[in-house]
């Protein structure tokens, strides 16, 4: 049962993910981010108690209320926000395509590696990381950038649950996904200044 | 009372106190004078054995357990904290001449606190989380809230972010080699992933190029700060892998991998200073190389090597401190760092043009000055190894050279009749002054600093012994 669970969080990861590539208003990536940490928890599951693994969803949908949050007091079209972003959906979709395509290749090896985490949650881990560093390249803007850099550090987190169980990491974690999401808002707050000066 | 109590909770609970303070000569002063405090306890009061004044006896423990670890401080490593703190003292004193204080005094405690926590913490892997939450401390500093912020600060922030998780899968892997030792696959793959954890840490080329990104929109004195404090205590937590793992510190692959690092970050370093033409930029490369000069240092037979590497920090602190807080200064008179505007600024900014010129030829290892011995010390250990490294390297040192020729003949480059109107305040010369100083006294008697810096090699059970 668990297995299937876990198959099926992949699936919505693997939706989230491409959804956050094509999607380009910030409440539908706001609203991805947030299905796309329910789904790395229920991989997390696979490899901690339901206590500590709660903590990754609680800190994940506090990141992306945190951006939400910032995102919606500033003007509705930010400059910056779109201002590297390739406009074809086709081509985020093939890049997005060759992504998932190295996943299913490097899966059963890095599963070895992995202390034999599950395959679910190796490829769960990897389709993040691997999205996560597809946005981070092609795109400057802050609020892609926060949410990039997130979904890399949750496919991480979901990969490293697998072989460490210290509540001091899953602590730190937390912190550092909190941290992240209050740099992203402390940039994307500054980012904007010039403009709600000049407006 | 324990050691990571008094070293890194204090510090930072006084930097989230601090944030509350706007006055910069309070700040600079208050910051200063803690940390100063917090160098000489690390110096004089030894860890983990029992002091009586007067009727009153008491004893510094090494550890605090945090949700089932442990942060551990070991006495050996008092001295590395005096030199932390001290040099941490220098910078926050000299926050108010280059007008950061409200920025760089509360944070930076902070800042420091961490990175000693990433020394002290154990298993020692988990470091890279310290690292990491220092990095997200650095970048309020590091860019005002009214100001748009660059490029630089993003891909800081991304290449910074991006070394946590391969320093801590590197860790669990090593973990496995240390239990098959014969597992060449696995090695190669923890290999790896520590050797791009650490290139996105110290940022080694071409993952750089946020450096003069950085140096060319943001205060020159934060960023120098951060380019002080986080490479080298990332070194000396690089060189805690090596301590640790006898495999990783008898590579011979390992050590030319180091070696071939160290000149490529030297050369390049050297070679693209040498080429600018922007003040800011040119401090970029010459930081770039003087990690690159780190990085060489342990590439060197670890006796060598591992005194080298200390040698290198008190001159690495002084030498950006002057050359920082000389280019903040200037750049408070200019419109911007370019060589075209920043022309005959050395009338304007006489001791802040000086101060910039005798740092970058510091760094270039120009006789008298505080980077010279350390680095000449790595150069004769680079020949007796390899006479085609020392030339590299060599190369690297007259591109740092040029620079820092080119940048003089710029700044003091002025029209014809102009005349001499010194800008600065007197607290920005006394520190400059006192700044410069200190570089001569380093680079004069370097037996001063090594008397201090001897007991440094104690904190590694196998290196430099």
């Amino acid at each position: 049962m668990a297995i299937t669970f876990a198959w099926i969080a992949v699936i919505v990861i693997v939706i989230t993910s491409a959804g956050l590539l094509l999607r380009r208003d910030w409440r539908w990536s706001v609203i991805l981010l947030s299905i796309q940490y329910l789904a790395m928890f229920v991989l997390t599951l696979q490899h901690w108690p339901l206590g500590m693994a709660s903590v990754k969803v609680v800190s994940g949908w506090m990141s992306a209320a945190i951006l939400g949050m910032t995102r919606s007091s500033l003007p509705n079209e930010s400059p910056d926000e779109e201002a590297a972003w390739p406009r074809g959906r086709l081509f985020r979709l093939f890049a997005a395509g060759v992504v998932l395509l190295i996943v299913t290749v490097v899966t059963p090896s890095v599963d070895t590696i992995m202390a034999d985490a599950g395959f679910a949650v190796t490829a769960g881990s990897l389709l993040l990381i691997g999205m996560g560093l597809l946005q981070l390249g092609i795109t400057t803007s802050i609020l892609r950038v926060s949410i990039g850099l997130m979904t890399v550090l949750s496919g991480f987190e979901t990969l490293y649950a697998a072989v460490e169980g210290s509540v001091l990491v899953a602590a730190l974690l937390a912190v550092i996904n909190l941290g992240l999401a209050l740099v992203g808002a402390y940039l994307l707050i500054a980012a904007n200044t010039q403009e709600r000066e000049s407006a | 009372m324990n050691a990571p109590t008094l070293w890194i909770i204090v510090p930072i609970v006084l930097g989230i106190l601090l944030l509350f303070i706007n006055n910069q000569r309070v700040l600079s002063l208050l910051g200063g004078s803690v940390a100063v405090l917090l160098a000489v306890m690390a110096q004089f009061i030894p860890i983990e054995l029992a002091m009586n004044v007067g009727s009153f006896s008491f004893k510094i423990d090494s550890s605090l357990s945090v949700l089932g670890r442990v942060l551990l401080i070991q006495p050996a490593e008092g001295s590395l904290l005096a030199l932390i703190y001290g040099a941490a003292a220098l910078w926050f004193f000299a926050a108010e001449a280059s007008k950061t204080a409200t920025r760089l005094v509360p944070q930076g405690f902070m800042i420091i606190a961490l990175m000693v926590a990433s020394i002290a913490v154990e298993p020692f892997l988990y470091a890279a989380l310290f690292i990491e939450m220092a990095i997200l401390i650095a970048i309020p500093m590091l860019t005002s809230i009214y100001r748009p912020p660059g490029k630089g600060i993003v891909r800081f922030l991304i290449y910074q972010t991006l070394a946590m998780p391969f320093i801590l899968l590197a860790g669990w892997l090593l973990a496995g080699v240390e239990a098959s030792p014969g597992d060449l696959a696995l090695a190669a793959q923890s290999g790896a992933m520590l050797g791009l954890g650490f290139a996105f840490l110290l940022a080694i080329f071409p993952l750089y190029n946020w450096i003069p990104l950085l140096l060319e929109d943001t205060s020159p004195y934060t960023v120098g700060f951060l380019l002080w404090i986080l490479p080298t205590m990332t070194l000396i937590f690089g060189a805690g892998f090596l301590d640790r793992y006898s495999w990783l510190r008898n590579s011979s692959q390992l050590i030319l991998a180091l070696r071939f690092v160290g000149l490529l970050m030297v050369v390049t370093g050297g070679a693209f200073a040498a080429f600018q033409r922007h003040l800011g930029r040119i401090m970029a490369y010459g930081s770039i190389a003087e990690t690159g000069f780190a990085i060489l240092a342990l590439s060197l037979d670890l006796r060598l090597g591992i005194p080298i590497l200390f040698l290198l920090v008190p001159a690495r602190a002084l030498g950006l401190a002057v050359w920082a807080l000389s280019l903040a200064i200037i750049r408070e008179n200019v419109e911007t760092m370019r060589f075209g505007k920043a022309r005959g600024v050395l009338r304007l900014t006489p001791l802040a043009g000086t101060g910039m010129v005798i740092a970058t030829l510091s760094t270039g290892a120009f006789p008298l000055l505080a980077g010279f011995p350390a680095r000449l010390a790595l150069w004769e250990g680079l020949a007796r190894v390899s006479v085609g490294s020392a030339l590299w390297m060599a190369i690297g040192i007259i591109g740092l050279l040029i620079s820092a020729f080119r940048s003089l003949a710029v700044i003091s480059m002025a029209e014809e009749y102009t005349g001499w109107e010194p800008r600065e305040s007197p607290i920005q010369m006394t520190m400059l002054g006192l700044g410069m100083i200190g570089l001569f006294i380093l680079g004069l008697f370097p037996q001063f600093v090594q008397s201090m810096l001897a007991d440094l090699p104690l904190m590694f059970e196998h290196l430099g012994r």
